[in-house]
């Protein structure tokens, strides 16, 4: 009734849609960076959109199924092997007792997610079980995994193990790249960036640099500067909100962001481009599109609909 | 209160509004927010997740695609949003001080824990019991949690004992820690990394999170530090 980890992983982390309500008390939402990736393979196994995945990093862990089941992998192309033979992400694949997944090479991306038919059994905190590493609380333990763990699934597999013939569609996977231009709406210091930054941040290209994590990518490129220095006092930030740092460079806050900084917000990433973020990994480029908040709205709205449309359309096949 | 009609109001993304009253640290303008931030949650809308109340400032946390689902109109939902939360700051007649509770937090100053005790004195050019005395004569206001689970933002220290956080942070300060940031002081609720000058160190659990309240200390609390052998 479980899987083992045979080999460590670098960063292999169980992970939900996120933790929400209490941030007051200053606890971050955590939480998939690549939420659409998370919720397209839990759609395609039948799981609930909430139910929380094993994000892995490269180099990822070698996972033993101890019990046959149904699971999906999506997000990050780490060239997956069952046993000896390569899988696709974004299907549905069995696996039998004693199985043995591999991850051989980065193909492409950052973080692969592995969900499995009915979802793991895990520790959940404030209404989820993702994991939060500072706290040392949720998912497994609170920690990364490690040689030797064993999580057992959820009672709730279904008991025919035929791989239904189901794919998700191409069009509604995001469109990954090593080099995304991503979609921005502007944050509250946006209008104080002097004409020439402003300029500079919507036309030049960034670089990710070495120092980027969970909590946030610092990006290398042109300075950027306010018409005048603003000290700052702390309030809320986001993930995918993006700050402009007191040296001119630009950190991008991800899934395990601070809830509040002090630092000026440029813009935020909208939430629909926030997987083509989350796949970065240092060297990779980004460059940054201006959209209105009802374009950003709109563009959620669009999306939230093919999902439904999904979800309708795997039921029924 | 004249503040209210004086704000700012932006988005932080598609799913989250801030209203800003005013970049400054001042206990009425944090008693109005977290007031304010009382009446959202208490007058919830469709979509809404959560409330943030910083310094002098609240965000509203949403789902824009709730929001505009169960709006017929055609207003955005940051439209949506912001007009309700003006709506509730139309029924705030005055800043009502609700009782504080005053708790009390025992804390060791001894050589070993006060790791920036000396550096505090030297600059402020005051001996360490005069900092002392000048630190545990106030009650400060929890100000905001923020930066680590539980870590409450206190203010405002004297001004002849505010001090600049450490030039290069600590990679490990100690859980229960009590420090200061220019006229701010705070505690560690947990082991992390830091650039807050260290002067104390407290037992108190600040961060218990199998608890129903996971947190000690909330915004609004009022704090008085006592010291301990």
């Amino acid at each position: 009734m479980s899987i083992l980890i045979e080999k460590t992983g670098v960063l292999d982390t169980f992970q939900d849609l996120g933790r929400f309500g209490s941030r007051k008390e200053g606890i971050n939402p955590n939480g998939a960076m690549d939420k659409t990736a998370l919720r397209l393979i839990n759609i395609l196994l039948g799981n609930s959109e909430t139910e929380a995945a094993l994000e892995m990093h490269f180099p990822a862990s070698e996972i033993k199924f101890e019990k046959q089941t149904l699971f999906a992998i999506g997000g990050a192309d780490f060239t997956a092997k069952l046993n000896k033979s390569p899988i696709d992400n974004w299907q549905i694949h069995l696996a039998k007792k004693n199985d043995l997944l591999k991850f051989k090479n980065k193909h492409f991306g950052n973080r692969c997610y592995l969900a499995i038919d009915g979802g793991y059994k895990l520790d959940e905190w404030l209404g989820s079980s993702s994991t939060n590493l500072n706290a040392e609380i949720g998912g497994l333990e609170g920690r990364k995994l490690k040689k030797g763990d064993r999580i057992d699934f959820n009672n709730t597999q279904r008991s025919n193990n035929s791989i239904p013939k189901i794919k998700i569609a191409r069009s509604i996977i995001p469109k990954y790249s090593n080099f995304p231009t991503v979609r921005i709406v502007k944050g509250s210091e946006y209008n104080d960036l002097t004409a020439l930054s402003e300029q500079n941040f919507l036309s030049q290209s960034f670089k990710v640099s070495a120092n980027s994590n969970r909590m946030g990518y610092r990006l290398e490129g042109t300075e950027l500067h306010l018409l005048e220095k603003k000290e700052l006092i702390s309030s809320a930030v986001d993930f995918g909100t993006i700050q402009l740092l007191p040296d001119g460079q630009l950190i991008i806050l991800m899934a395990d962001h601070q809830t509040t900084g002090g630092y000026p917000k440029i813009a935020n990433v909208i939430e629909k481009d926030l997987p083509l973020v989350a796949q970065l990994g240092a060297g990779d480029g980004i460059g940054f599109h201006l959209v209105s908040i009802e374009e950003a709205e709109n563009l959620k709205l669009k999306f939230e609909k093919d999902l439904s449309f999904l979800k309708i359309g795997l039921k029924l096949s | 209160m004249e503040s209210k009609k004086n704000y700012k109001i932006y988005s932080v993304g598609e799913n989250a509004i801030t209203i800003d009253f005013g970049n400054f640290i001042s206990p009425e303008l944090n008693e109005f927010v977290t007031n304010l931030a009382d009446l959202i949650e208490n007058n919830k809308f469709e979509g809404f997740i959560e409330c943030l109340t910083a310094y002098s400032s609240l965000t509203v946390f949403y789902d824009s695609y709730q929001v505009r689902k169960s709006e017929e109109k055609l207003l955005t939902a940051f439209e949506t949003v912001k007009s309700h939360i003006e709506n509730q700051i139309e029924k705030i007649t005055d800043t009502k001080s609700t009782e504080k509770r005053i708790i009390e937090i025992p804390v060791s100053f001894d050589e070993k824990f006060a790791l920036d005790l000396d550096f505090v004195a030297k600059t402020n050019k005051l001996e360490k019991k005069e900092v002392l005395k000048i630190f545990l004569s106030k009650t400060y206001r929890v100000f905001m949690l923020g930066f680590l689970p539980g870590f409450a933002y206190m203010g405002e220290l004297d001004e002849r004992i505010a001090t600049p956080r450490k030039k290069t942070p600590r990679t490990k300060i100690p859980k229960g820690s009590v420090g200061i940031a220019g006229k701010q002081t705070g505690i560690y609720p947990l082991e992390s990394p830091g650039g807050w000058q260290i002067v104390g160190k407290t037992d108190i659990e600040l961060f218990t999170p199998n608890d129903n309240s996971p947190t000690y200390l909330n915004a609004g609390d009022l704090i008085k530090f006592k010291k301990v052998k």
